[in-house]
């Protein structure tokens, strides 16, 4: 189970090419899940339609943490939802990213001063790779967010698992 | 040599049966190779957490083993029983009074009916046998009503309440 993990880390396989399919394969298909929390959410479901077809960069939202590869967090986090943010996290498998799509999660947005109810910002409850800024972003800020995800995809190596 | 010799060479004689072998060989290797990849390659590192049942973001609460009462057994197959009925009702209600039937088959109106009428027959008899059966009352709690070794008789009770208590609705007994 999980013998590239295990074993690369302390440096006794040494895998160059490996690297560069396994980027390829992950940054390829990644696959959200799809899950909205406020209007960033629209955005999100107009990316995925087919004006804006994220289909096209392997992006196909799945109705399960365990199927998922990136979480895109659309949306205001509540502390109400923050346990099920988390826990939705904790659930996927890796490796798992997370995008965090627009103000509210990226800082708390207007709720930021008198917001008793919002999490100032999801990086607070999950680690977050990329973030989206805009209120909401458009589907292209999405898109963009996505390509920024990919590139940093492609600079993995298994000697420093994420 | 043309082509036809040429498949001959090549293609050793196959049964059907041999295909379907060789697509099971093939079926399993290739499965299996993907199950070995995947183990080799995929990271494994399961906690708690990921391992929970639900993947809505709920936590678990209570136990799902929770028992049934075995009376609803009974209840759930006659019902099916009649679910079954009324599934069967509903098609044979289409066909009952089609124009073109009718005037196909003389006696389509009549035959429709007695078989209905004998299918449901049948049914109403299962249904008097659960009935008298006692399958269909449903066990009543049989509170203990605390005796009391008083020497004023209950009657005497009642016939003062009777009396006295005239616009009071009568004790449920």
């Amino acid at each position: 189970m999980g013998l590239l993990d295990t074993k690369t880390g302390q440096g006794r396989v040494l895998v160059t090419g490996l690297d560069d399919l396994l980027n390829w394969a992950r940054l390829s298909s990644l696959w959200p899940m799809s899950f909205g929390l406020a209007c960033c959410a629209i955005e999100m479901m107009a990316a995925n339609a087919s004006h804006y077809d994220l289909d096209r960069l392997g992006v196909f939202p799945r109705p399960s943490p365990r199927q998922s590869d990136v979480m895109i967090v659309a949306g205001t986090v509540t502390f109400k939802m923050a346990d099920r943010v988390r826990r939705l996290y904790e659930q996927m498998a890796e490796p798992r990213y997370v995008i965090s799509m627009g103000s509210c999660s990226n800082c708390g947005g207007p709720y930021w001063e008198h917001g008793y109810h919002v999490v100032k910002g999801v990086d607070r409850i999950i680690p977050v790779d990329v973030y989206v800024p805009g209120c909401p972003p458009r589907p292209e800020a999405l898109i963009g967010g996505i390509l920024k995800l990919q590139e940093k995809i492609r600079q993995e190596s298994l000697f420093t698992p994420s | 040599m043309d082509i036809s010799s040429a498949q001959e060479l090549i293609v050793p004689e196959l049964t059907e049966a041999g295909r379907a072998l060789l697509y099971i060989i093939f079926g399993v290797l290739f499965v299996g190779l993907l199950t070995f990849l995947s183990h080799v390659l995929a990271p494994y590192r399961p906690t708690p957490e990921k391992l929970m049942p639900y993947e809505c973001g709920e936590e678990v609460m209570g136990i799902p083993g929770v028992q049934m009462n075995l009376r609803f057994y009974i209840v759930g197959l006659i019902f099916l029983i009649f679910e079954v009925e009324v599934l069967f009702l509903f098609p044979w209600a289409t066909v009952f009074a089609e124009p073109a039937l009718l005037r196909a088959i003389p006696a389509w109106g009549i035959l429709a009916l007695v078989e209905m009428v004998v299918f449901v027959g049948l049914l109403a008899v299962g249904l008097a046998y659960v009935w008298r059966r006692g399958d269909l009352s449903w066990v009543r709690p049989t509170p203990q009503v605390p005796a009391t070794g008083a020497p004023v008789p209950a009657a005497l009770y009642e016939a003062f309440n009777r009396q006295h208590l005239k616009p009071s609705p009568s004790p449920q007994s």
